[in-house]
């Protein structure tokens, strides 16, 4: 059985179960357990139609925990039990889950947990494995986030740019337990650019699969971090590089910028480079503007100095470092990289040590750490 | 983002109220402020934020490597030691903010004649076990 066919019909599904009258909360749960039966049945015994067995599954369920709740408080059945025959195209479902999952009014894990089950069909037991939390945690985070959305209406437009915020989340998240995530934020993301044709979607698709060509080569022997000057280009994936590349293009064109193309433009300029010092950093640093007055964020703002630092030499990326926020991640490594390039060996040293201890991650601590000795060997006579 | 709160037998700032050690609690007293415990980590449970929770018995000794061949060296117990962990929980939640409320209640827990004990909590960010893009 193909996994993946099987979470691509989740959303379809729970679509389906709504138009028929079922509240989101109880769809959504009946379809989680119409799935696992399926992922425990289907290996053996494969239907004919995926998307019926699935969808006759889901309202069975959901007919019985309806009736239970209803019989609980004395009351009759609200539903129809013969679902009403209604076309309605079910792309307008997928989407509309999408911006229900990724409400702005939900807080962001919670918004990755809930558009993880409802939206990729995972279950709650595989994304609680990708985030290191127990089952039970994770269950109940989910329903608490659908207690939170209850009553929101299905058909009002979304945010789109909370939902873009949300897989690029899921994205940053990696690998866990036995799920991808950037793979199925890949996935997601890619199907979401089906649905709305928006630039930014494909921007922010774009971005992913530059980032994603370059995962082979950003690790190394136990997982150690490989920065991108250092990375073996020839382990880049030039198929995916290429598919990026084109996506941003056609975005770039209809010529409404936004910043995932602005930061795809500066990955697709990496990528572009076949060698570190063959990367074109004068016209990275002219994106880095377009981002910044794009977003006037700070963390574009640090990441431009780097910019900056290679393009001009590093006393201009310290210049450039002026005004940002020194609180910032990272931001201490930003500095250390600089004073390297300087030339300030002592005080790289210094940096690198102090930055190591604000790290967000195991492996970046440890490149951190490293990179401290590394200058303090060179420093010794 | 996971924090880890430590709850420390000795070690950490000079205690608010000096309640003495729980042997010389009321057997309700000490019930109370187990119930409390618990009920902390099940509403963490509830709120989708609970990740882990171990207690620590204040016995053990320090071990270390000694060579080739040769047994471990043990050192300890020390009854003075400084610092002593009693336990810890592992929580998963969306700020710092959040961990350090989440420390300030723990810390409320009852004690004798159900006054809570403010007793300290350490609040220590955990790495991310994976990286994320960063260049």
């Amino acid at each position: 059985m193909n996994e993946s066919l099987l979470r691509e019909l989740v959303p379809a599904v729970i679509g389906v179960l709504v138009r028929r009258g079922a509240d989101f909360a109880s769809a959504e749960d009946a379809v989680q357990e119409a799935l696992l039966r399926a992922l425990e049945i289907w290996p053996d015994d494969p239907p004919r139609d995926p998307k019926a067995w699935l969808v006759t599954a889901a309202w069975h369920r959901f007919l019985d925990a309806a009736r239970a709740e209803a019989s609980r408080r004395g009351r009759e059945l609200a539903v129809e039990v013969e679902p009403p025959a209604g076309p309605a195209p079910a792309t307008d479902d997928t989407l509309r889950l999408y911006f229900l999952c990724a409400h702005p009014t939900l807080p962001p894990a919670s918004a990755v947990a809930l558009t993880l089950r409802a939206v990729g069909g995972l279950t709650t037991r595989q994304i609680a494995a990708a985030h290191l939390v127990p089952e039970a945690t994770m269950a109940q985070r989910i329903s608490r986030a659908k207690r939170r959305i209850a009553g929101l209406p299905l058909d009002q437009p979304g945010d789109l740019a909370t939902v873009l915020r949300v897989v690029y989340l899921v994205f940053n998240e990696g690998y866990g337990g036995d799920v991808d995530l950037a793979a199925e934020a890949i996935r997601l993301t890619r199907q979401l650019a089906a649905l709305t044709g928006e630039p930014e979607v494909a921007g922010l698709l774009a971005l992913m699969l530059l980032h994603h060509a370059r995962r082979a080569s950003r690790t190394g022997p136990g997982g150690r971090l490989v920065p991108l000057a250092e990375q073996d280009r020839s382990h880049w994936d030039t198929g995916l590089i290429a598919e990026g590349v084109t996506i941003l293009q056609t975005a770039l064109a209809r010529d409404r910028l936004g910043e995932y193309q602005a930061q795809a433009a500066i990955a697709a300029l990496h990528a572009d480079a076949r060698s570190a010092c063959e990367t074109d950093w004068v016209q990275i640093v002219e994106w880095y503007d377009e981002l910044l007055r794009l977003t006037g964020s700070p963390v574009v703002r640090l990441n431009r100095a780097v910019a900056v630092g290679e393009a001009d030499g590093p006393r201009a990326g310290l210049a450039a470092l002026a005004g940002v926020d020194p609180g910032l991640p990272r931001y201490t490594a930003v500095t250390a990289y600089l004073h390297e390039r300087a030339g300030d060996l002592a005080r790289a040293a210094e940096l690198y040590a102090e930055a190591s201890h604000a790290a967000a991650s195991v492996p970046e601590r440890d490149h951190l750490t490293r990179e401290a000795a590394r200058v303090r060997q060179l420093l010794r006579p | 983002m996971k924090y880890l709160l430590l709850k420390h037998y000795r070690g950490g700032p000079v205690p608010v109220v000096d309640y003495g050690s729980m042997d010389q609690w009321t057997p309700e007293e000490v019930d109370a402020h187990v119930q409390y415990m618990r009920d902390f980590a099940a509403r963490l449970e509830q709120t989708g934020e609970f990740v882990d929770e171990q207690a620590l018995s204040p016995e053990g000794t320090f071990v270390r490597y000694d060579g080739e061949g040769r047994p471990p060296v043990t050192d300890g117990p020390f009854a003075e030691t400084k610092d002593l962990i009693a336990g810890w929980m592992i929580i998963d939640v969306e700020s710092w903010d959040r961990a350090v409320e989440l420390a300030g209640e723990l810390s409320a827990a009852p004690g004798p004649r159900g006054e809570p004990i403010h007793e300290w909590l350490e609040v220590r960010p955990l790495f991310a076990e994976r990286l994320t893009v960063i260049e």
